[in-house]
């Protein structure tokens, strides 16, 4: 139970990171508190995009939906002896895809942008998170 | 489970805090330009053209000089469009700047492109300033390389010196950058095509086939 409410908890920190980068895509926040100076540089990249929405607003939809889908898996037994395994399974496989993604966007960033975003870097720290916890959780059913 | 609850009503309220601050110092948080700049001064320049006026197809560039992306779009597929698409009569090319607040130098790299257009040179300063690009990493002051290029294309350095100094084309610098904001100018190089948003990588391969999928559908 501990992991899914951990997940939760980083998803919701997520969501906040990537709606403050969307924001500011949509011209609602001003320049963006960064102390590398590279989130500008980032942002402004044609790779910002991805099949032409702005990458942040994959970030939010993500994120949403593995806080909703953890949320309901706090509310699920998760010990015998009916535990719901379902939420699990659902949130490695949202958050492994949203591993991957980041890991592309971070690569982008170091190999070939060549400046990095501290927001981006921080999304990516928590997707890694949740990715580990919820690799874990499902090991630990089986 | 409370613990868990309040951690969560924590950051969500810290989150939400968060971002209303950032929302409400937006026009603070904003570098104040070096210069009030004139936009009236622009007149009715609308950008440096490559092609003729007469090619089926118009296509407008927003760019920034110091852009890292930029320079690649400029030394890697410009050549190829100018080849394949501008000299054959296809396209009109249209340059506009859209200097990012984010880039120390590009408003003065764009300064130094129009002091050359004035000499009619745009486009040699252009490439100058795209292919020793070296200027952008650096963040360093580049005013003499910059009059450096200024020497190499021929121009007369003393009018370039004056029309630096005066920041003669300021205004038109701006009113270009008002103009891409205005149509939704998000990243550079950014291309409309028709005056419609190309969308994906503006390779000459990608701007070749559309090209061509207009010109045919101009001629039914």
């Amino acid at each position: 139970m501990r992991r899914r409410q951990a997940i939760a908890v980083l998803a919701l920190a997520g969501l906040f990171v990537s709606l403050y980068l969307w924001l500011h895509k949509l011209g609602l926040i001003g320049v963006l508190q960064c102390g590398t100076g590279g989130c500008d540089t980032v942002q402004a990249s044609p790779y910002a995009d991805f099949l032409g929405l702005p990458v942040a607003l994959y970030g939010v939809a993500g994120y949403a939906v593995l806080f909703v889908v953890s949320f309901l898996a706090v509310q699920q037994p998760d010990a015998p002896p009916r535990p719901a395994r379902w939420p699990d399974v659902a949130l490695a496989i949202l958050a492994s895809l949203g591993f991957v993604f980041t890991l592309y966007l971070t690569v982008l960033e170091l190999f070939v942008i060549h400046a990095t975003c501290r927001w981006c870097l921080g999304s990516a720290a928590i997707i890694t998170l949740i990715a580990l916890l919820s690799l874990s959780q499902v090991r630990r059913g089986s | 489970m409370r613990g868990f609850y309040v951690l969560l009503a924590a950051v969500g309220i810290g989150g939400a805090a968060w971002l209303a601050y950032a929302a409400r110092h937006k026009p603070d948080e904003r570098p104040a330009p070096a210069t009030p700049v004139p936009v009236a001064a622009a007149g009715s320049f609308r950008g440096y053209t490559l092609g003729s006026d007469s090619a089926p197809v118009h296509i407008t560039e927003y760019s920034d000089f110091e852009c890292p992306f930029c320079a690649s779009f400029a030394t890697v597929q410009m050549p190829e469009v100018r080849v394949q698409l501008i000299t054959t009569g296809k396209v009109q090319w249209r340059f506009r700047d859209f200097p990012l607040s984010s880039h120390q130098y590009s408003r003065f790299a764009a300064l130094a492109a129009q002091c050359a257009g004035e000499q009619g040179k745009f486009w040699e300063m252009h490439d100058q300033l795209f292919y020793n690009h070296q200027w952008a990493q650096r963040g360093k002051n580049p005013s003499g390389l910059f009059r450096g290029f200024a020497k190499t294309i021929g121009l007369d350095v003393d009018r370039y010196d004056a029309c630096m100094d005066s920041q003669r084309y300021a205004g038109r610098i701006e009113e270009s950058r008002q103009e891409g904001e205005a149509l939704g100018v998000d990243h550079t190089p950014s291309v409309y095509v028709d005056g419609r948003k190309f969308v994906g990588q503006p390779t000459s391969d990608a701007l070749k086939a559309l090209v061509d999928s207009l010109t045919a559908r101009h001629k039914r």
